[in-house]
């Protein structure tokens, strides 16, 4: 049987400096220094931008393939241009069958509609005939939990129903390929894993399943085989366990998280904290359940500091406080700190099941409270094999991760 | 566990289609979406409004006591010997089809610039859903029109200054030619906003002169003969000339105007669906 999806040598160039809208002074412009031959103004259309370069890769019927890569590797660009949104500079894809894309949901919702209309006109817009909706409108509306509000306008929804409903109608959906682009990133957690269940029917049906996500659970809960992009080529083809360890030992995470424009923050501004940069200790590593951190935050003061303590919390999206570093029961910060400068918080392993962490900071002068930042920046924390059978809990379940082990006593009685 | 078997369908991705193809299977199969696309605009254009679909009738009810005072009384501007308030009922009602199928036309890729990102469906059903759902609003106005008619026919003396026959059901086929003009404009300014957006700011100053150019509120017998030229390039001219003769039986129609028209319509339709369908192809890089 061929495969379902074959692509061949699939680039995407983009034009920086022409991307957004261009106005017809730009290029009357630039027409005119071409024509006189001058290249004073290339600073217009001078980068070309490749997002893919030369991809080449096949997928076989029934398979469900996630495609991982850091920000900017090309996974969008790639859904889009099999999504036909986009169309490639160069190569040339073939799907044997019917796609559908799923790179939002609830695309083409109008807010005065009501949820009944919304469901019709958005299966539609997908690529549903309206028999079928009609056909599966009750199982949809089941679904989505909204059976009280069916009639009245989505724009009265709460964001929640509003989502459940919008991914209620692409969860219904048939077609023979699915290209997905992280949506399961919403609702409340037990919807998420409603949706994660859905996702596994539709492949369980022989249904083909190209998968774009962030989150390493979801792509090792559901994906058999992996892409991981690099800068629009594809650096890793296989399976997911081998490919996601390779993304994570590969892949250089730390982001700087800018506090001085922040406006929602206490403290007698005596001295502030104006970045944070969050990190794996082993250097270029994502955040994962093993990992030790590394916290840095940069202050700044009108002059020298005495007697400073630097808290930083950690908590889960329920606000439920995990880690707490308190510089003052530890110690290490000097007496004295100079009005400016960096100080660096590392822990031990982390121990947290994957999933989204929060931070807040606090800087205190002696007993006075200078600067304090809630939800000052946060990070994610990616599956690994935390116990050799590479299976963790997921974040719903327990936040903590201990070794242990187990063992059965035969003579115990 | 199912496999579905292998089907000879097929989709090919690859630069540079044909911009001329149009795939009408794929507009077929997304029928459905052009339905439910003019039910939306429908109730999303007049849900919450106190009036409702009467709101199609209060816009050209204004618009023809203002032109009958302002260019029947004030400025003395002939209406062919026809009721002026029936003349101008008459000619706005084509006019405001052609209007608002442009203005909402040329609009496809802006309003849509989200929708068209995140989704694919066959882009020419959006222009064809308002072409469609702009029917709804004529049909309004086409009763209203149907009202006065009888009322100045049948109560007052004017009755016999005008009339009509069976010439009327051609009506459907003058709409057909309108539609063209105005979708087949309508896509290219849409592709050329869709590159320029200065080009937003031109649109509502190309329908006012697009107005004045065209014989809406005096009739083509007024233009002067040496002005007559410049009058008959517009393809829009011989179409408000035939309004009025289908179904007050009073109208200019040369037909050599009229051949020119039907060409030039023909034309501005292709033309717009070729470059709409070569701006669709990555209109959204640029967005």
């Amino acid at each position: 049987m061929r495969p379902i999806i074959e692509l061949q040598g699939i680039s995407k160039k983009y034009q920086l400096g022409r991307i957004g809208s261009t106005s017809i002074r730009d290029s009357v412009e630039r027409s005119w220094n071409r024509l006189r031959g001058k290249n004073g103004n290339h600073r217009v259309c001078r980068s070309d931008f490749w997002a893919l370069r030369d991809l080449s890769f096949t997928i076989q019927r029934g398979e469900i393939v996630g495609i991982i890569g850091q920000n900017g590797a090309g996974k969008s660009t790639l859904l889009k241009i099999l999504s036909r949104i986009t169309e490639p500079t160069k190569g040339e894809a073939t799907l044997r069958g019917r796609a559908a894309s799923l790179l939002e949901v609830g695309t083409g919702f109008h807010p005065d509609l009501s949820g009944r209309e919304n469901i019709f006109l958005n299966g539609a817009i997908l690529g549903m005939r309206t028999k079928e909706i009609r056909a599966k409108f009750d199982e949809i509306v089941a679904f989505s939990e909204v059976e009280d509000f069916i009639d009245t306008p989505v724009k009265r929804y709460s964001s929640g129903m509003y989502v459940r409903l919008a991914f209620a109608v692409a969860a219904h959906l048939e077609p023979d390929i699915l290209l997905v682009d992280e949506v399961l990133a919403v609702g409340d957690a037990a919807f998420q894993k409603k949706c994660l269940g859905k996702m596994g029917d539709v492949a369980r049906q022989g249904r083909t399943v190209l998968f774009v996500s962030h989150n390493m659970a979801s792509i090792l809960a559901l994906c058999e085989r992996v892409i991981l992009l690099n800068a629009g080529t594809m650096l890793d083809n296989g399976p997911t366990q081998e490919v996601v360890r390779e993304y994570l030992k590969s892949t250089i995470s730390q982001e700087i998280v800018a506090l001085d424009q922040r406006a929602d923050r206490s403290g007698d501004g005596s001295a502030r904290m104006i970045s944070c940069k969050i990190e794996s200790t082993e250097s270029g590593h994502l955040v994962s359940s093993t990992s030790r951190m590394k916290f840095s935050i940069a202050y700044k003061g009108d002059r020298p500091l005495k007697h400073t303590r630097f808290l930083v919390t950690i908590y889960d999206y329920t606000n439920t406080g995990i880690y707490l570093f308190d510089s003052d029961a530890v110690g290490g910060i000097p007496e004295v700190l100079p009005a400016e400068g960096v100080v660096t918080c590392t822990t031990d392993p982390i121990n947290l099941t994957p999933g989204r962490c929060y931070i807040n900071l606090a800087l205190f002068r002696g007993t006075a409270l200078a600067d304090h930042i809630e939800q000052a920046a946060s990070f994610d924390v990616e599956a690994d094999e935390f116990y050799s059978t590479g299976r963790v809990p997921p974040r719903e379940w327990v936040l903590c991760l201990l070794r242990h082990k187990w063992s059965f006593a035969e003579n115990a009685r | 566990m199912t496999i579905p078997k292998e089907s000879d369908f097929e989709i090919r991705i690859r630069p540079n289609q044909s911009w001329l193809r149009i795939d009408l299977r794929a507009i077929w199969e997304f029928r459905d979406l052009l339905v439910l696309l003019v039910r939306r605009d429908f109730v999303a254009r007049y849900q919450q409004t106190a009036l409702g679909p009467a709101w199609a009738i209060v816009q050209p009810l204004v618009m023809t006591i203002v032109f009958t005072l302002v260019f029947g009384k004030f400025a003395g501007i002939s209406t062919d010997g026809l009721p002026p308030i029936l003349f101008y009922l008459c000619s706005l009602l084509t006019w405001n089809y052609h209007a608002q199928t442009l203005q909402l036309t040329a609009g496809t890729f802006t309003t849509n610039a989200e929708l068209f990102g995140k989704v694919y469906f066959p882009r020419l059903v959006v222009p064809l859903s308002i072409a469609l759902s702009n029917l709804i609003g004529f049909l309004i106005q086409a009763a209203m029109l149907a009202l006065f008619w009888c009322y100045y026919k049948f109560f007052t003396s004017a009755g016999a200054s005008f009339g009509t026959d069976a010439r009327a059901l051609l009506f459907p086929l003058l709409l057909l030619h309108v539609a063209a003009v105005s979708v087949g404009s309508g896509l290219l300014i849409a592709s050329c906003t869709a590159k320029y957006r200065d080009l937003q700011h031109v649109l509502p100053l190309v329908v006012q002169v697009w107005l004045y150019l065209t014989p809406v509120i005096y009739p083509l017998s007024k233009v002067p003969a040496r002005w007559q030229w410049a009058v008959a390039l517009n393809p829009l001219a011989p179409l408000l000339e035939m309004t009025r003769y289908l179904l007050l039986g009073r109208g200019e129609i040369h037909p050599g105007q009229y051949i020119y028209s039907v060409c030039i319509s023909a034309f501005l339709l292709v033309a717009g669906v070729m470059i709409f369908q070569r701006t669709e192809r990555t209109f959204i890089d640029t967005v």
